[in-house]
């Protein structure tokens, strides 16, 4: 295998959240992204998944670990040597409403991304520029003297993208980008990230909690549950073969569009709730809702191991 | 349920598909209207806040014009016409030393509009400014600099400006330092609580993502979505600074004679109110009426902004 | 059967700058007692504000119901006062909303709420009150109701909350439940316990459903009929067998296409509904889905489509449907699909 795109060795993110409480939202994350492979990250909200994302292209500090960016270990730069690194790593975030500035023009948006890195000449390249990309994400040249209270979702979402691919990226987070659209618009987001992939060579980590639409995007797939990555294997492989109880759980706790399938499908209802990512249990993180826990998971940290070739679970029974 | 077309005869050519380009669907059709157009097209069906506005105007161009143009102006004594009622002549009296109170009640607006118009705009730079850093660093940086602010701020406001006489004379400028040494905090603060709200809205990040420093990121995407609440307080800031500048000249601490300004004409006024009320009617009305005027305008600003607070 | 709603011909608009967006439009439906019916749709396909319509809790203004009537038991809920209008919702209406988080008063233990509809209402006293409000926490699946009783809202989980919703709507044992997307905010494996609950006092009680959603997996495993808004109208309607394995409008069929499925391979792509939905401030004169549709005819774009009966429980509008079209159906189908 050739080296890696991006290596996450050891990851971690706490929150002091007063009164002597600490909220390990990512806890010792590791993993690898080949140059043009997407990375899918799943869970529910609270698994830190969000956090792991940010923290990842250094937009929160991390608490430890390194991120390697082509090579690159981005957790030690200066600020003005992240600064040129940025334009190697973008992101996509989830909310089309709240991630556009409601007071700058769409031109002012985009052009931003260019002014900061000095990507345009003057002020009429940069506006030729700005057009240029906004064609490239099926929008026009009339778009960009607008606002964003004027566009719909998913003409946002795609202005967000947009502004991701002003500084030419590599690697981009997408933060939960359709989670916020519409059913029928979700699927133009989809096929214009995988278009853009394939023209410009991108590699993603897509973060979602819709299963159907990771497995459908990513390569490879990553299950967080508190903080921790609970399994990861080729996509195929960790849909037809799920390791962990988790993800036997997750993945039969989505309705599927076919009622003849959901007539005979046998669902695993976990009971209870996410615990606390401030005081998660012993053991196993997610014992306390397995069917399936020992008195060896309240005890013993199970091991995050390969069970089969390129698969990995971390579960004592797996 | 619809049975019949409204536009007659339904034939088999309307029937022939259409070739569409998938640019046309992407059209906007709404007018465009940007956020201030909104916000002005609601102040401006708020009648109150409205003539709050033209009262604003009014007396703004009063203060400027009429001293001008009045064949009196506000220092000249005429012994020989003391305390004289409203006439033709003088249009709004004349006090105990002759002076035309015409003049000196616009000649006092300048003052009242000068004092209040700049201490309102020390407090919004200095304001946006600190609590700008201060909202947006958080943490360490956020607790050092609001403990300062709050140990200024529990300093009483009338011994700040008695040991402030102690070094100065009492004029103007002391007024306006007097009350911009504290005055800021309140808008800081309003900055402050803005900043913590939008710092962590995705555009801001994604603003960090690209590499923005903090000060493009604080004065180029924060600020400006704080201008709502910023706006609201210098409006009713300024009100309260020229109100602070009435008392402190009532209490003999402002601007001295010849100089008139509403405080002291007030003070003026009172020691004969039985005997010549317009002494005090005319500078205690327009003081009242600016204020008014300035708090129905930031109030119908407030609404403008926020449309929510409002049942 | 008997319906216990019917919708006729309502039109509901809200007033904004620049005009009045038209949210819904001519839309009629019922529900038959016992039946669970989803309205599904996008945003801004005017779903929840039939939704909300039905309940009367449109503030007007902006909104305004232009035209129609609404039915709930032969009863016209859109001639009530505001007063009688208060005797039906929560007592023969329930409602559950999406988000849990705010839609539980923070100030009132849970007890009291759910006690509040059935003090009101059916005037049971304080014990009785207290006895039944045990019975339906143990209903919704909720854990030591003795003390759960007595706790606020903030004690309880997203899920947890949205259970308490669910048995403030019931409270009353209302002959009509309005669901309006009560997972959304919840996570997949807090939702897949709603569902199952849902499903489970469905059989139990007998309550006629309107799920609003816009989830097609949610439709197929719990509702019997389903409704297709689009553009504030109703573009398709048939049971959920019909709709899912034989959708007549293209955007019913649209919608499927665009969604991955499990066993969907990476290299069959998803086949996307191009466009954004129309604007409602200027609703397109013919269909509203014509801007978007990859079979669209001249006619689309100047005449709203009647509505055609595909079966007893199937209908849609859509001109495709129409003689004339099918006529030209051979080289309209390969046009479009080129």
């Amino acid at each position: 295998m050739s080296k890696p795109f991006i290596e996450v060795r050891g990851l971690s993110k706490f929150f002091d959240i007063g009164n002597n409480k600490i909220l390990k939202a990512v806890n010792n994350l590791s993993f690898s992204i080949q140059k043009g492979e997407t990375l899918g990250l799943v869970g529910e909200s609270g698994c830190g998944k969000s956090t792991a994302g940010r923290t990842l292209i250094r937009l929160y500090e991390p608490t430890a670990g390194n991120v390697l960016v082509d090579g690159t270990d981005i957790t030690k730069l200066s600020k003005s040597k992240l600064k040129a690194q940025r334009s190697k790593m973008q992101m996509v975030f989830q909310d089309p409403y709240a991630s556009l500035n409601p007071r700058m023009t769409i031109l002012d948006i985009i052009g931003e991304a260019l002014d900061i890195h000095g990507l345009a000449g003057s002020k009429s390249e940069r506006k030729r520029r700005v057009e240029e990309l906004l064609e490239l994400v099926g929008l026009n040249a009339e778009h960009a003297s607008r606002y964003p209270h004027e566009f719909s979702g998913g003409q946002r979402q795609r202005i967000g993208i947009t502004r991701a691919l002003a500084v030419n990226p590599q690697f981009i987070v997408c933060d939960e980008p359709i989670s916020a659209l519409d059913v029928s618009i979700q699927a133009q987001i989809i096929n214009l990230l995988i278009e853009l992939q394939k023209k410009m060579d991108l590699t993603y980590l897509f973060v979602a909690h819709d299963l159907s639409m990771v497995k459908y995007m990513s390569d490879r797939v990553a299950v967080m549950y508190l903080g921790k990555i609970v399994e990861m294997a080729r996509s195929e492989d960790l849909y037809a073969n799920p390791q962990h109880p988790y993800t036997k759980a997750l993945l039969s706790a989505i309705p599927v569009p076919d009622p003849e399938v959901e007539a005979g499908k046998e669902r695993i209802v976990l009971k209870g709730d996410l615990p606390s990512p401030v005081n998660p249990p012993s053991g196993c993180p997610f014992r306390t809702r397995c069917p399936a826990a020992t008195e060896k998971c309240k005890s013993d940290v199970p091991e995050f191991r390969e069970v089969r070739p390129g698969h990995f679970a971390s579960c004592h029974y797996a | 349920m619809q049975s019949e077309s409204k536009s007659g005869a339904i034939r088999p050519d309307m029937f022939t598909p259409v070739n569409r380009d998938s640019k046309q669907s992407e059209k906007i059709e709404r007018p465009r209207l940007t956020a201030w157009q909104d916000i002005r097209l609601r102040l401006l069906s708020n009648k109150l806040a409205m003539t709050g506005l033209w009262i604003m105007v009014v007396v703004v161009l009063f203060a400027i014009f009429a001293p001008i143009f009045s064949s009196y102006d506000h220092f000249t004594n005429d012994l020989s016409n003391t305390n004289q009622a409203p006439s033709k002549e003088h249009w709004f009296g004349t006090d105990d030393l002759g002076r035309d109170l015409f003049a000196r009640t616009w000649k006092g607006a300048q003052v009242s509009l000068f004092v209040g118009i700049v201490a309102g705009l020390i407090d919004l730079f200095f304001g946006i400014i600190y609590g700008g850093i201060m909202g947006y660093y958080g943490g360490k940086v956020d607790e050092f600099m609001n403990r300062f602010a709050e140990i200024l701020y529990a300093i009483p406001y009338l011994l700040v400006v008695i040991l402030l006489l102690v070094v100065m004379e009492p004029s103007l400028t002391t007024i306006i330092v007097a009350m911009s040494i504290t005055g800021w905090i309140n808008m800081a603060w309003i900055v402050r609580g803005q900043m913590m709200q939008l710092k962590n809205q995705e555009y801001a990040l994604a603003s960090k993502a690209l590499g923005a420093g903090s000060m493009r990121i604080i004065f180029r995407h924060l600020i400006p979505n704080a201008m709502g609440p910023i706006l609201v307080t210098l409006t009713l800031t300024v009100p309260s600074a020229i109100f602070t500048e009435a008392f402190l000249s009532f209490l003999g601490l402002g601007v001295q004679s010849p100089v008139a300004s509403w405080g002291t004409m007030i003070n003026d006024g009172v020691k004969s109110m039985t005997i010549y009320p317009w002494r005090l009617l005319f500078p205690a009305f327009f003081l009242s009426l600016t204020m008014f005027a300035f708090n129905v305008f930031g109030d119908g600003l407030r609404d403008a902004f926020d449309p929510k607070l409002k049942t | 059967m008997k319906s216990i709603l019917d919708v006729q011909n309502l039109s509901v608009s809200f007033a904004v700058y620049g005009g009045e967006v038209q949210a819904v439009r001519d839309v009629s439906f019922d529900v038959k007692e016992g039946e669970a019916v989803a309205i599904v749709g996008e945003s801004g396909s005017g779903k929840s504000v039939t939704a909300q319509t039905i309940m009367r809790l449109i503030q007007t203004p902006p909104g305004k119901i232009k035209k129609g009537k609404v039915f709930l038991d032969g009863q016209d809920l859109m001639s009530l006062s505001e007063k009688e209008m208060q005797k039906v919702r929560g007592n023969k209406i329930g409602m559950i909303f999406q988000d849990p988080m705010t839609s539980l008063n923070p100030t009132m233990t849970v007890g009291k709420q759910i006690m509040e509809g059935l003090i009101q209402h059916q005037s049971l006293s304080g014990a009785k009150a207290n006895e039944r409000v045990l019975e339906l926490l143990t209903l919704v699946g909720i854990p030591n109701p003795e003390t759960r009783i007595n706790q606020y809202p903030h004690q309880f989980s997203g899920g947890m909350r949205q259970r308490v919703m669910i048995a403030i709507a019931l409270a009353c044992t209302p002959a009509l439940l309005i669901a309006d997307e009560p997972t959304t905010a919840l996570d997949v494996t807090i939702q897949a316990q709603i569902l199952t609950l849902m499903k489970d006092l469905q059989e139990k009680t007998k309550t006629s459903i309107i799920l609003i959603t816009h989830d097609l997996g949610i439709v197929a495993d719990i509702c019997d009929r389903v409704i297709v808004m689009y553009a504030g109208q109703i573009v398709e309607t048939g049971t959920k067998h019909e709709i899912f394995s034989n959708p007549q409008h293209p955007y019913t069929k649209g919608l499927l296409k665009s969604l991955p499925r499990l066993d969907q391979a990476k290299d069959e792509p998803l086949i996307p509904i191009f466009g954004t939905p129309p604007d409602l401030i200027k609703p397109p004169q013919g269909c509203g889905f014509c801007s978007r549709c990859d079979s669209a005819m001249r006619i689309c774009e100047t005449e709203i489509p009647e509505q055609t009966k595909i079966s007893d429980t199937q209908s849609v509008r859509c001109w495709l449907q129409h003689p004339y079209a099918k006529e030209q159906g051979s080289d309209a189908g390969k046009e479009a699909s080129a």
